[in-house]
């Protein structure tokens, strides 16, 4: 009798992960066929961390959530894709010029999205994406630059990105950029806010566990900018840092401050070796 | 005034007879309910695609009748059978009255 009860109890201790879904899943991501890297083994640099692999936050995502980006007609982050191709080719700004006029098509934009944020020599600062663009806007095309978190900046980084589609990530961190990588790595263990979280107490230590109703992932910025299903739009990094600062009750940083952008350089830097995954699909 | 409508229809551009295939449709549309207020507490008009058809030479397949809960940029996956070789005709209507079309042959 007391072997049976005993029984019963692991029976249900083992059938618990699977009830409540804790961790990631083992399935295999292809967009349109092409396979993509979700879990790979964590670059050097993250060695004290505890984390040996490193995994997409696809494998966090339910199964309906995560089949919607396998398919390019089904994940509706491709709708901002053709918005933004739309702008590509707009003329605007005094210099009357598009983007088109020095770049011609997007796909040579092939292969950006998987090195920056990344290091400008003539600026002397590290930029990102979304400062790149608006650098093109107001020098070149002198034309007002695109608000940092806006939806067309968003689909524009979203274009972008999706042309180095399947591409490692493989941000640079050392030579000019090591400050803002460790400047970004400060902030990254920093507690903000009345509930004292840092971004590792989640993404770190508590990823595969729920905090509340959310399921916690690794962070990982690969997959951005993201289709929200719970706001129907893309959202960037910054977009994604300010609502996590914000959930631990702190003031935040601005989208698109000194601060941002070296915490988005040293999160990215987690994901070397992951595929460019943008746009992905989150709820 | 509904800005950015644009259709987008996904269907396999052969097929053997009398094959159901799977259709996938999707309209960017931001489907304004007409229940939003703006800033200064005015309603925002309603402006839905109220109406979506698809057609197959001429016989129609699906009828739909959409209203103000439907979220934005809707979409319509479901399976005809394709008797012989011939066009699927797609149509979205729009409140304001527009009406936005998109067709894709298929052969047989």
């Amino acid at each position: 009798m007391r072997y049976k009860t005993m029984t019963a109890v692991a029976a249900l201790v083992l059938s618990a992960p699977a009830a409540f879904a804790g961790g990631a899943d083992d399935d295999t991501l292809a967009i349109d066929g092409q396979e993509m890297v979700t879990k790979t083994t964590a670059p050097a640099h993250m060695e004290e961390t505890g984390i040996d692999t490193i995994m997409s936050g696809w494998h966090f995502r339910e199964d309906d959530t995560q089949s919607m980006q396998m398919d390019t007609f089904d994940n509706p982050g491709m709708i901002f894709v053709d918005q933004a191709m739309d702008a590509w080719n707009t003329v605007e700004g005094n210099a009357e010029k598009s983007c088109a006029s020095c770049h011609e098509g997007p796909e040579s934009m092939e292969g950006v999205r998987a090195v920056y944020p990344k290091w400008n020599e003539e600026a002397g600062e590290v930029r990102t994406l979304a400062m790149q663009i608006n650098d093109c806007r107001e020098t070149q095309m002198e034309a007002e630059p695109y608000k940092y978190d806006s939806a067309p900046m968003a689909a524009m980084e979203a274009l972008i990105s999706v042309q180095s589609r399947g591409m490692k990530v493989d941000v640079a961190i050392d030579g000019p950029a090591a400050d803002t990588w460790e400047q970004g790595k400060d902030l990254y263990y920093t507690r903000t806010g009345q509930l004292e979280l840092s971004c590792a107490n989640c993404h770190e230590d508590n990823y595969g566990n729920y905090i509340r109703a959310d399921h916690l992932s690794q962070g990982q910025i690969n997959g951005f900018p993201t289709y929200r299903l719970k706001n129907a739009r893309l959202n960037t990094a910054h977009g994604r840092f300010k609502g996590c600062v914000r959930d631990t009750r702190a003031e935040t940083y601005a989208p698109g401050s000194p601060e941002f952008v070296a915490l988005e350089l040293y999160v990215a830097s987690r994901g070397n070796g992951l595929s460019v995954e943008a746009p992905a699909v989150r709820n | 005034m509904a800005s950015g409508v644009k259709p987008r229809v996904k269907v396999p551009s052969s097929a053997s007879a009398g094959e159901a295939v799977t259709i996938k449709t999707l309209i960017s549309h931001p489907m304004e309910s007409g229940q939003r207020k703006d800033g200064d507490g005015n309603t925002i008009p309603r402006s839905i695609i109220n109406r979506f058809t698809c057609d197959y030479n001429g016989k129609n397949i699906i009828d739909v009748t959409m209203e103000p809960a439907i979220s934005t940029n809707p979409y319509f996956e479901f399976m005809a059978t394709v008797p012989e070789a011939g066009e699927f005709q797609f149509t979205w209507y729009d409140d304001d009255g527009s009406v936005y079309e998109e067709a894709k042959a298929v052969s047989v």
